[in-house]
């Protein structure tokens, strides 16, 4: 064992390899995890690794105007808090300030400023600040720029707003409701159509396997019209509405299943051939000896598949909008995101919360089922287990 | 009470043709060992008897009824698979209560027998695992349980010991010994190539070659009469010798065979002379392989051998176990 972990030049460079792509795939996710539960100004004047540490935001207000001025001892006094005034309610402290827009960083917090006319400006830390002049304030508030310091917070509101108002709520149930039973029933077909097509004598086997493999290579364009004109054509004979989810549970059916017997019969074959004569023996029927011994023993090469049909229906937009239509009540997830690339472009937290809430099903899929994913891709090149 | 009868049975896979008009007549009860070397049709054989392979012509009677078309569940017999074909998802209580599941009886009356198996083989401390965490041994008793839980009127052992070590086959032989002599009225066919095995279990043997039936007969029928040359060579260890030209002819033979056994060894006198070639000793006997002009020859000798390599010995062969064959290899009484 300890021999084969010697660091090699060529399993420095795999591991090397292997490092760079786990960060390259996983980076990106991070971000959007981080940039989904940040507060929307933020997101835009600083970077999600930034979120954890204190951030320094310039900003530009305005102090009160001439007319909240209070005259004391022959000067003209305007006091109030700047941060607390600003449109949008900024908290933090102040790190610096400075008269106009130019220069926030002239003075730091606490020092008090003096005018060229005679004004006397001292923002604090927290805020406060007190404006003095020898003679009369304009109407308008003096502009005063301002480098506050954003103590690190994190908010589930954009999550809220997403699943609500932005109807990301409504495609999830959607997305869930096309890629469940889009998962299941192909599953259910292709392992008894496997389990013939390996186990049971049957006339022109062999035919039928062929035909099932070079179904694998139609693609999906090709096929996707004529059968949406005949499923409507059907679903007009039999009083069916022809945008509905039994056309999509149906078609993703249709395009999953040569791969899935293809990928069954060939494990479902290769079970030794004793255990399915021992249960004939037994007094097992074929029902039973699928149900009670393959069924269970496939269990890893189903559950792969079902990684891949579950992804695959659930990151799906072609067919999705082709059988679904876009109506809004029953948009798929992948259909809202496109749409909200569109309508919500700059909204970054809109975007990221939506992109991970998209993403968040596949992910608890992918490891929930991960085990058996690796051991249904080694299906066959492995004895025992 | 269940007697088998195989009637002008064959069986082809397209053009080849692996089993060629086989007939047997196994009596209800009987131990019956079919044995040769590999590729003979043995396990097609048995498995035919199974119901596994069809059966291309001729007819197979379990009880006087033929059942060439009956599914192996309705034939009444169990098998034991050289795998032992454990269902490696199921406790060892599923794997045997799953044929009783089959015929849907009551959840109690499996356990009830699952139970007296388990306890005839003792296997009750295990009946909650799966067959992974059993060893070799137990395996093969969860297979025979399996077997013995269907209350089978046949049962079929296909090579059942070729998986187990040396210590353990001897073992598990002696059970499955024991195993027949308590269940006297099942039939019992077992498959193997080992002559040993065949040779410690069986009422009967039947030496097979290229799917035709060389010879039927008691384990010391065979020993001592075989019907041909290749049942000569086939049963015992080592093999038996064939002697041709001058000695042969001189008892009206083609092919004079003797076993190790049977020879008398001496240092001054006999009619094949030889040179000692190489000596094993094993301490309860030795084996002398001794170069003559008609070739190679094993003897045996008890105890320690006196001969060296390269001593000149002269064989006798004791004249009521030389065997004579004719031209065609067969047997001259």
């Amino acid at each position: 064992m300890f021999k084969d972990m010697k660091l090699t030049p060529g399993k420095t460079a795999v591991n090397l390899a292997v490092l760079i792509l786990v960060i390259l795939w996983t980076l990106p996710t991070l971000g959007i995890l981080v940039s989904s539960f940040r507060d929307k100004n933020l997101i835009s004047s600083s970077g999600w690794w930034t979120a954890t540490s204190t951030s320094e935001r310039p900003q530009v207000l305005r102090l009160k105007g001439g007319n909240e001025a209070v005259e004391k001892d022959g000067k003209f006094v305007i006091t109030g808090n700047i941060l607390q005034e600003s449109p949008d309610g900024a908290a933090g402290t102040v790190v610096s300030f400075g008269l106009g827009t130019k220069d926030p960083r002239a003075n730091l917090a606490g020092a008090t400023l003096t005018s060229e006319d005679g004004k006397t400006l001292q923002v604090n830390a927290d805020g406060t600040y007190t404006y003095t002049s020898p003679t009369a304030f304009d109407e308008r508030g003096q502009r005063v720029s301002v480098i506050a310091a954003v103590p690190p917070s994190f908010t589930t509101e954009n999550y809220k707003t997403v699943l609500n108002a932005e109807g990301i709520g409504r495609s999830f149930l959607n997305s869930l409701t096309v890629a469940i039973p889009s998962t299941i029933i192909p599953i259910l077909i292709a392992a008894f159509a496997a389990y013939a097509l390996s186990w049971m004598e049957l006339p022109k086997r062999g035919f039928f396997v062929a035909v099932i493999v070079a179904l694998l290579v139609v693609p999906l364009q090709l096929s996707l019209i004529p059968l949406l004109r005949i499923y409507n054509q059907a679903g007009a004979t039999l009083g069916i509405s022809p945008k509905g989810y039994l056309g999509i549970w149906l078609a993703h059916t249709g395009f999953g299943l040569p791969f899935a017997i293809y990928l069954f019969r060939s494990y479902i074959a290769g079970l030794p051939k004793d255990l399915i004569e021992s249960a004939k023996v037994d007094g097992a029927n074929d029902f039973r000896i699928f149900m009670r011994i393959v069924l269970p023993l496939s269990f890893p090469v189903l559950a792969s598949f079902a990684i891949f049909q579950f992804l695959w229906t659930w990151n799906d937009l072609l067919v999705a909008i082709v059988f679904l239509g876009t109506d809004s009540e029953q948009l798929v997830l992948t259909g809202r995101l496109n749409n909200l690339l569109g309508s919500r472009g700059g909204n970054w937290e809109i975007l990221t919360t939506s992109a991970f809430i998209t993403i968040i099903v596949p992910v608890v899929v992918f490891f929930s089922l991960q085990r058996y994913f690796v051991r249904g891709l080694l299906a066959g090149s492995v004895k025992g287990g | 009470m269940a007697d088998i009868k195989l009637t002008n049975l064959n069986k082809s896979y397209g053009t080849v043709h692996i089993l060629k008009d086989i007939n047997l007549d196994i009596k209800s009860g009987e131990f019956m060992v079919f044995v040769g070397p590999s590729g003979c049709g043995k396990s097609t054989l048995l498995r035919s008897i199974c119901g596994l392979e069809s059966i291309t012509s001729g007819t197979l009677e379990i009880d006087n009824a033929v059942v060439n078309e009956v599914p192996p569940s309705k034939r009444n017999i169990a098998m034991v698979f050289q795998s032992y074909a454990l269902y490696p998802h199921m406790s060892v209580f599923e794997n045997v209560g799953f044929a009783l599941e089959n015929q849907g009886l009551p959840k109690d009356e499996i356990k009830k027998r699952v139970e007296k198996v388990a306890d005839m083989l003792q296997l009750t401390p295990y009946l909650a695992r799966l067959p992974k965490a059993l060893s070799g041994g137990q395996r093969q008793r969860v297979a025979i349980g399996r077997a013995i839980v269907r209350g089978a009127k046949v049962f079929l052992f296909d090579e059942p010991l070729s998986n187990l070590d040396a210590a353990l086959r001897v073992q598990t032989r002696m059970e499955i010994a024991k195993l027949k002599q308590s269940m006297p009225n099942t039939t019992m066919i077992y498959v193997t190539h080992d002559q040993v095995e065949a040779m410690t279990l069986a009422d009967r043997i039947v030496v097979l070659q290229a799917g035709v039936v060389e010879q039927v007969g008691s384990p010391m029928e065979l020993y001592e009469q075989p019907a041909n040359i290749f049942v000569a060579g086939f049963i015992g260890s080592p093999k038996m010798n064939f002697i041709k030209g001058a000695a042969a002819a001189a008892l009206k033979a083609t092919t004079i065979g003797v076993r190790p056994e049977h020879f008398e060894i001496s240092d001054k006198k006999g009619p094949i002379k030889g040179k000692v070639d190489y000596t094993e000793v094993l301490g309860s006997d030795s084996f002398l392989y001794i170069a003559t002009d008609d070739g190679l020859i094993t003897a045996r000798e008890n105890g320690k051998t006196t001969f060296n390599d390269g001593d000149t010995v002269y064989l006798t062969p004791q004249a009521k176990n030389t065997h004579r064959f004719d031209d065609n290899g067969k047997r001259i009484n």
